[in-house]
């Protein structure tokens, strides 16, 4: 509720800047003003959103299903982990834009390239969340299965991949953001749709209005993707949200 | 005489230069409730260790059944003070889990632990997480799951003492009463000499560096018994005879 209340009053004063007159239309268009470029490019809006949403979407399931399997296999072989760590940590630090214009030099400005990017930049929250899922897990519970002869599948099906998911929520929380920006900053530098390429368009016609609506539209699908994951989350541990009997 | 169900035949260990138990000798028969009494540090855990199979002796031989299983685990179960409940699993899910590692089928296993809920005084916590119990009662549910994996022996390792103490002396009643029914052989590690005296048939004291069986005391007292035995002469002189060897 005072969120709520914060983003009116914020919206109120924005309202009032423009009004008065003391920021000129042309470089901040006032609410209403954003509010009627979203309804008259609605349209076009939902369009470029669903093909970068698909995007998105397309490299977060690709980058869980890489985050998984290395952390599995990182998990299983310490020698593994050992060596592949810092390499996994070196690859975040290359920025999305700064490997983009190769993406598109190697596969084109089709979907392709943005959704290995994405993937690229997701994998790395969900493997670490994993990895330190896996690694939470108490030795004693562990010696417990093993003594009931549990094997290394079984250990896994049965302790350590549960005990890792909220882990792997918290991971995929941050990821689902990432997807969004990550797929939205790859179409800037190439591509034929796309909310990026529709932000492009707009910024060199220097319609502000329209591109503060992108912006917002941005932010939206963004959250949209993060609540998406959060019922997920609820639906797949019952027992985080319990009350306790005694 | 009820046949030997457990046997452990001069184990000695020790960590490097540090010798912590020397030629420990001790048997349980069927049906029988063994106390291993000592004070922090006597290596008690260890042995208990050895006895899982989880920690392999210098010399010595664990035999269960006339079968050698020393360094073998997974043949005698055992529990400890923690639940060690995995807290995404219902109460039934965890009981059951012993059962399914052993290859049963889900249903079948959820079953067979449906079927002692009531015996362990835990009948309608089926469905709920372990968060949602008390610590007396997870402690009952852990108690089925060790019955579950293993009817032959059981190894305790202080499993009452995180209770408080009002808890505690409710659980010892629960718990004497589930031996009436279930006659579990338990090996029941205790640094507490009140919990040791009630609820055993022989108490072995270890003592000492390194740790030895300084005496085997049979505790000769009719069952089913209950906390109000706690109160009587005979449990003083039992404890007076104790503390002299412990001291």
């Amino acid at each position: 509720m005072p969120a709520i209340a914060a983003i009116i009053i914020l919206l109120a004063v924005w309202q009032f800047v423009c009004s008065a007159g003391i920021v000129p239309d042309f470089m901040l268009p006032s609410p209403v003003d954003v509010a009627k470029a979203m309804v008259g490019d609605a349209g076009l809006l939902l369009h470029h959103s669903r093909v970068t949403l698909v995007e998105a979407v397309c490299g977060l399931a690709i980058g869980v299903l890489a985050g998984l399997i290395i952390a599995i296999l990182m998990d299983m072989f310490d020698l593994l982990y050992r060596a592949n760590y810092p390499i996994l940590v070196i690859t975040q630090t290359i920025p999305t834009i700064a490997i983009a214009p190769l993406m598109v030099l190697w596969f084109g400005y089709e979907m392709t390239p943005k959704v290995i990017l994405v993937a690229l930049a997701t994998f790395f929250p969900i493997a670490v969340g994993l990895l330190d899922g896996f690694r939470s897990v108490d030795e004693d519970s562990l010696n417990l299965l093993r003594s009931m002869g549990a094997g290394k599948v079984k250990l896994f099906r049965y302790i350590k991949f549960p005990s890792a998911l909220p882990h792997f929520f918290s991971g995929l929380k941050i990821a689902a953001s990432y997807s969004i920006v990550t797929a939205v900053v790859s179409e800037w530098l190439g591509g034929f749709q796309g909310l990026g390429i529709y932000m492009t368009k707009v910024k060199k016609a220097y319609a502000f209005d329209k591109l503060f609506a992108v912006i917002i539209v941005i932010s939206v699908v963004s959250l949209l993707l993060i609540f998406a994951v959060r019922v997920i989350e609820r639906k797949s541990m019952p027992y985080m949200h319990l009350d306790e009997e005694h | 005489m009820s046949k030997t169900i457990l046997e452990v035949k001069d184990v000695s260990v020790s960590f490097g230069d540090a010798h912590i138990l020397d030629k420990v000798n001790i048997e349980l028969k069927e049906g029988e409730l063994v106390s291993l009494l000592g004070v922090s540090g006597s290596g008690k855990s260890t042995l208990f260790n050895v006895i899982a199979g989880l920690l392999k002796a210098d010399n010595g031989r664990v035999i269960l059944n006339g079968e050698d299983i020393t360094n073998k685990p997974g043949k005698v179960s055992y529990m400890l003070q923690k639940d060690l409940l995995l807290p995404f699993r219902t109460i039934e899910d965890n009981v059951a889990l012993p059962l399914i590692m052993k290859g049963m089928n889900k249903k079948e296993a959820r079953e067979t632990a449906a079927s002692h809920f009531a015996e362990f005084g835990l009948e309608g916590r089926e469905k709920k997480y372990p968060s949602q119990l008390s610590g007396g009662m997870r402690q009952r549910a852990a108690l089925l799951r060790t019955y579950l994996f293993s009817q032959q022996v059981a190894l305790l390792d202080e499993p009452f003492s995180a209770l408080d103490t009002f808890t505690k002396s409710q659980i010892h009643d629960w718990y004497l009463d589930v031996m009436e029914k279930i006659k579990l052989s338990t090996l029941f590690v205790t640094h507490d000499i009140d919990e040791a005296i009630l609820l055993s048939d022989r108490i072995y004291i270890l003592s000492g560096k390194p740790g030895v069986i300084q005496k085997e005391i049979i505790i000769d007292e009719p069952r089913p018994r209950d906390n109000s035995f706690l109160l009587t002469e005979r449990f003083l002189e039992y404890k007076r005879e104790i503390l002299s060897i412990l001291q």
